[in-house]
């Protein structure tokens, strides 16, 4: 069972429209490395400087990576990874 | 003359919980002598040991205080309504219109007379009269919040109206605040709207944010959402934060010393990379969903009933129509909350963010 990657509105003109991404475990470096494969520029728009954004979080299942081991969070199947940019509409 | 009675929750024991009863009489006291027959127990509730009336009751004929007509002897004639009404402490008493208005507030035992009295005591501030404001100010006048308080500059615009429910097409090039007013006043005129037509800056916030007891974020961009975030925590308000982008949403309320909108988002994305509602478009129902949520809440906090989304942030996807929690926490590290907090007063928002405190050059607010 592999881990699912839901993909927030603003990136999915990186996904080509694609909501939910299905990817196997390892960590969420790995991961995110993964969909850049498949997805080119992806993982730009998450990382800088070898850290996640500051206005971006990834939850793996109902917990904030950032509380967990960061990007060397590991993930095994049947996870769910939600990544959450900052919204700013009213 | 046979008159219908009020009883208030509190004197439905007597009453085998029923809220009109029948009651005869020439005048008040005749018709409250009849009702301690019919009903043992009310008399000690109604009448003190001289047969006065209690003075933390008030009794009403239709809409008028006994006091203001000629006291218990005020004759009654066949159809009066009478109501007795208790004085809630620190409170004034509840007029029969606000009696009916709210009875299927005051009938939930989670909310009754003292938690409808905490809801038309309460003052808030919505931040924002555009989408998510919409919505959430018109149920929360609706349910007689006393004091609302609106910071909005723009005027109603006609790209407004696909989702800013609370401005019609003839309030286009109106103030906001003053369309919203307008509104609230024919939803519910006990209300006291304050309006602050002003833009919130670092100048003015620690004025306006600490007079109300909750603080709502409705606004359309990041430098206010920084800014609110922050002088509502100096202030020590809770905050109701609701977001919105094309179909999604986000919520959540943050209570002082349990987390920040920086716990969650330490910094603002770099102007471009988030594109706006303006640039990018949102459902008009969007905002109408994640305003009601907010105004959930703000209810909630008012009455202090149920688990607010402390620590948690709700996610809704409408095109999934998935609603989720996420868990979500103070960061020692927090700049604002934190355990070495670096930003311990107003800063430059504009210049945090990178972006003006508007949607960006050729603005139309979300």
């Amino acid at each position: 069972m592999p881990v699912e990657v839901r993909v927030p509105s603003v990136l999915q003109k990186v996904t080509q429209g694609e909501k939910l991404l299905r990817y196997d475990s390892g960590t969420v470096s790995e991961l995110l490395a993964a969909i850049d494969t498949d997805y080119p520029g992806f993982r730009e728009q998450l990382i800088e400087n070898g850290e996640l954004r500051r206005f971006v979080n990834i939850f793996l299942n109902d917990e904030d990576i950032r509380f967990l081991g960061k990007l060397d969070t590991p993930v095994a199947d049947g996870d769910s990874i939600a990544i959450l940019p900052a919204l700013a509409g009213g | 003359m046979p008159v219908k009675v009020y009883i208030p929750t509190p004197l439905r024991s007597f009453t085998q919980t029923r809220a009109f009863v029948d009651a005869s009489g020439a005048d008040v006291a005749g018709a409250l002598r009849d009702l301690e027959q019919r009903f043992p127990g009310l008399g000690a509730r109604v009448f003190d040991a001289d047969r006065n009336l209690l003075e933390e009751l008030s009794v009403f004929v239709n809409s008028e205080e006994i006091g203001a007509l000629s006291g218990v002897d005020t004759p009654l004639s066949d159809g009066d309504e009478l109501s007795l009404i208790p004085a809630v402490a620190g409170g004034a008493v509840m007029k029969p219109e606000e009696v009916d208005r709210y009875s299927r507030h005051m009938i939930m035992d989670q909310v009754g007379p003292l938690g409808q009295r905490r809801i038309t005591s309460a003052s808030v501030l919505a931040i924002g009269a555009g989408g998510l404001g919409s919505p959430l100010l018109v149920y929360l006048a609706a349910a007689g919040v006393g004091t609302i308080g609106i910071v909005d500059f723009d005027d109603v615009d006609l790209s407004n109206l696909q989702r800013q429910i609370i401005h019609s097409t003839s309030d286009i090039g109106r103030p906001k605040v003053d369309s919203a007013a307008d509104r609230i006043a024919q939803i519910n005129p006990n209300v006291d709207v304050v309006k602050h037509r002003v833009p919130l800056t670092s100048e003015n916030a620690m004025e306006i944010i600490p007079g109300y007891d909750i603080i709502i974020n409705g606004a359309d961009n990041f430098a206010t959402r920084y800014l609110v975030n922050d002088a509502s925590f100096f202030a020590r308000k809770p905050l109701v934060d609701g977001s919105i982008f094309l179909f999604e949403g986000q919520v959540t309320t943050f209570i002082p010393e349990q987390g920040c909108y920086r716990c969650l988002y330490p910094s603002p994305p770099p102007p471009g990379m988030v594109p706006s509602c303006a640039e990018a478009g949102v459902l008009g129902v969007l905002p109408g969903t994640v305003g009601t949520i907010q105004a959930t809440e703000v209810l909630k906090l008012i009455l202090k009933v149920g688990e607010p989304l402390q620590n948690r942030l709700l996610l809704y996807d409408a095109l999934a129509m998935d609603f989720r929690t996420v868990k979500i926490r103070r960061d020692p590290d927090c700049p604002l909350c934190g355990d070495n907090p670096t930003v311990t007063e107003l800063i430059d928002y504009e210049a945090f963010c990178g972006s003006p405190f508007h949607e960006g050059a050729v603005s139309i607010p979300a």
